[in-house]
């Protein structure tokens, strides 16, 4: 009889009998997931806060965004939960010694947050499609459909005088500026879940929720950009063809213009913060080697031995070194960046992957190891959900729905709301 | 209805809503029960002499069959483990199915890596350790539990509530002994509970009783007059992991430094 966790652990020398990779790849998708959630949150606050004009394009395409992956981020536990339709539980009797209990407190409060920050942003939006629809005699089914939809999303409120809009936009800056610490709680807070973890060698820092939100917000920047940069070639590539039937696009030579100093401006803030994860991350490896206690004798066997190249070469080498370079030599432009985002995603994973499977590649005997085999062919629904595909469909789903919640929130061709 | 209507009212409903709940309080039945049952009187405790350990493995079949852990299933409630240290100072240690069929062989299994061979001349010292639950008194594994469905009686063993367990293994993560694992049929948490259907209806354990040497005792450390308390008390007894601060409730007796 299979035991949970069996089909993909390998055992080497002394392991317990009972320990198997009970965390595997949906955990590694969490806190990236919700990593992407924060960061990209935190990229629409820099505008909306701080008031740094050069992002005004991408703060609110971060915002639409950020609120698309929210859906998303819980994904990846309930698949992970032996019992998914238990999962309610949380809800309902949450104990609060645990970090997991907080889940749906956090998740719930920054919610309401990106909600409503959404809703303010568009609410003249939403006034400007429903009127006219509401004038309208004849509508067919579509436009019903449309008008109440839209009619819904206004909540009742069809004032948007000058005046109102005013308030709107302070009511936006009062929101981003509570969501940015609730989104670093919120991720500060997965990190947690593995550094409160005083059986795992590997995870017990006090460092560990301030390195994930440092990661959080650089994967969430580079998101951003990847998706902001391929939907601007798209529309590039409709100008060309001018193939939009509204003609309210701009002429390719001008959103290329757009574009190019929006990435740039949104690369600078990416290597900041990038700078600030890397540097967490190298004091926590060089603190443990050089207080080395007990556990650093396996530890390193695993960091610097069987987890060197994920590690170093993947994490450190391609996701970090390779884009910092790429970004750093002057004269951005968009296909170097497209590499550089790309990596640094692929960096930001892989240093996940390295904490979660990486923290349960030694055993707690400190004298035997554990090697993760990741499910590729699903041939039953364990193996799909916690195996390649089920990560795959993950990634995946924020865009499908980004593309559902952008037609309703449109990212693009605006007109100014406030 | 006006608006002082409408307040009043309002302070009626909650108020109405309250009382009965700070009622319930009053009559807390966990507190009621506390203060007249004798359950404070008791602390489960277990005693381990490794030097009485042969490895038989007798323990841990008992143990499966007792508390309905899948005979085959590579998981397990106890297991046994070997040491074996060589005169170069190295430690072999295995737990071949958590020595549920014994130790057949003097090789040392090494999972993947096969098995290596001891000679018996190179042998220093060798030994057996049998592991179960610490039913810690500060335990990590009920203290990570997001919906409480793992919890500590009051004599202090740790339980776990299948219909409430979720399946998350944060618990089997915070667990510094390797104790719990996922129950191949239930998909809930799972470990050693010292056979609690079983002390508390005035028996022992299945593996103390299926012990043939004595290796294993379960006692209660609030009874001065107790066997096991009188050893603890007296005799030099060691726990493992102390450094992990979860006041660990299984002693032992001939611990050795290389015991993981």
């Amino acid at each position: 009889m299979m035991v949970h966790g069996e089909l993909w652990t390998a055992k080497e020398l002394f392991v317990y009998p009972n320990e198997y990779i009970y965390w595997s790849i949906q955990i590694v998708m969490y806190p990236f997931m919700t990593g992407l959630v924060a960061g990209a949150f935190v990229l629409s606050s820099l505008y909306h806060v701080f008031g740094i004009k050069q992002l005004k394009e991408m703060a609110r395409f971060a915002l639409v965004f950020s609120f698309a992956l929210l859906f998303v981020a819980p994904l990846p536990i309930v698949l992970h939960l032996q019992h998914p339709f238990k999962g309610i539980n949380v809800f309902m009797t949450p104990h609060f010694t645990s970090a997991i209990a907080a889940f749906g407190i956090v998740f719930f409060t920054y919610g309401a947050i990106v909600a409503s920050e959404l809703w303010f942003l568009y609410r003249k939006h939403f006034v400007e499609v429903a009127l006219p629809l509401k004038e309208k005699q004849d509508k067919t089914i579509g436009e019903w459909l449309k008008f109440f939809i839209f009619c819904t999303l206004t909540l009742g409120v069809y004032d948007i005088s000058e005046e109102t809009l005013k308030r709107d936009h302070k009511a936006i800056k009062v929101l981003a500026g509570i969501g940015i610490p609730v989104a670093c709680f919120l991720h500060g807070y997965a990190g947690f879940i593995f550094g409160s973890v005083k059986a795992n060698a590997l995870w017990m820092t006090p460092l560990m929720p301030v390195i994930f939100i440092m990661s959080a917000i650089v994967s969430g920047i580079a998101l951003c950009m990847l998706t902001y940069i391929v939907t601007m070639e798209i529309r590039k590539f409709l100008a060309s063809r001018k193939m939009t039937p509204t003609q309210r696009f701009q002429s390719k030579e001008d959103l290329k213009g757009v574009e190019v100093s929006v990435v740039r401006m949104t690369a600078k803030y990416l290597l900041f913060f990038m700078v600030f994860a890397i540097s967490l991350e190298l004091l926590d490896l060089i603190f443990r080697g050089y207080t080395a206690v007990k556990s650093w004798d396996v530890l390193r066997s695993v960091i610097y031995g069987r987890d060197f190249t994920d590690i170093f070469i993947l994490q450190y080498t391609i996701g970090n070194l390779i884009p910092l370079i790429l970004f750093l030599v002057p004269g951005l432009t968009i296909r170097r960046t497209i590499v550089g985002v790309i990596l640094v995603l692929f960096g930001v994973f892989m240093m996940r992957w390295n904490v979660v499977i990486g923290g349960q590649a030694f055993s707690l005997s400190f004298a035997g190891y554990m090697h993760y085999h990741m499910p590729i062919i699903p041939h039953d629904w364990e193996t799909f959900k916690e195996g390649l595909f089920g990560a795959v469909s993950v990634f995946i789903l924020p865009f499908v729905l980004f593309w559902v919640i952008a037609k309703v929130f449109p990212v693009f061709d605006l007109k100014e709301s406030h | 209805m006006n608006r002082r209507d409408f307040l009043k009212n309002t302070a009626r409903v909650i108020g109405g809503l309250t009382l009965p709940l700070t009622a319930f309080k009053i009559i807390n039945p966990g507190e009621l029960l506390a203060s007249t049952g004798d359950k404070t009187k008791v602390r489960w405790v277990f005693l381990v002499d490794t030097y009485k350990c042969v490895g038989c493995g007798m323990c841990v079949r008992a143990c499966k069959l007792e508390n309905d852990i899948p005979y085959d299933a590579k998981v397990t409630r106890t297991w046994v483990e070997r040491y074996v240290i060589t005169k170069d100072g190295k430690t072999h240690a295995d737990s071949p199915m958590g020595a549920r069929d014994g130790f057949t062989t003097s090789k040392i299994d090494l999972g993947i890596d096969g098995y290596e061979n001891v000679k018996k001349e190179d042998i220093d010292k060798g030994f057996f350790v049998p592991k179960l639950c610490n039913q810690c008194e500060n335990p990590p594994c009920v203290q990570v539990c997001p919906v409480g469905a793992t919890y500590q009686t009051e004599d202090g063993i740790v339980l776990v509530d299948r219909s409430w367990c979720i399946g998350c293994g944060y618990c089997i993560m915070g667990c510094p002994y390797g104790v719990r694992f996922f129950h191949p049929v239930y998909h809930t948490a799972e470990k050693c509970t010292f056979c609690y259907h079983r002390i508390t209806k005035g028996m022992k354990t299945a593996c103390v009783d299926a012990c043939p040497f004595g290796a294993r005792q379960i006692g209660n450390i609030k009874d001065p007059n107790d066997p096991v308390t009188k050893i603890i008390m007296t005799e030099r007894v060691g726990i493992l992991k102390e450094e992990y601060g979860t006041k660990p409730q299984v002693y032992y007796v001939g611990l050795d430094r290389e015991v993981k």
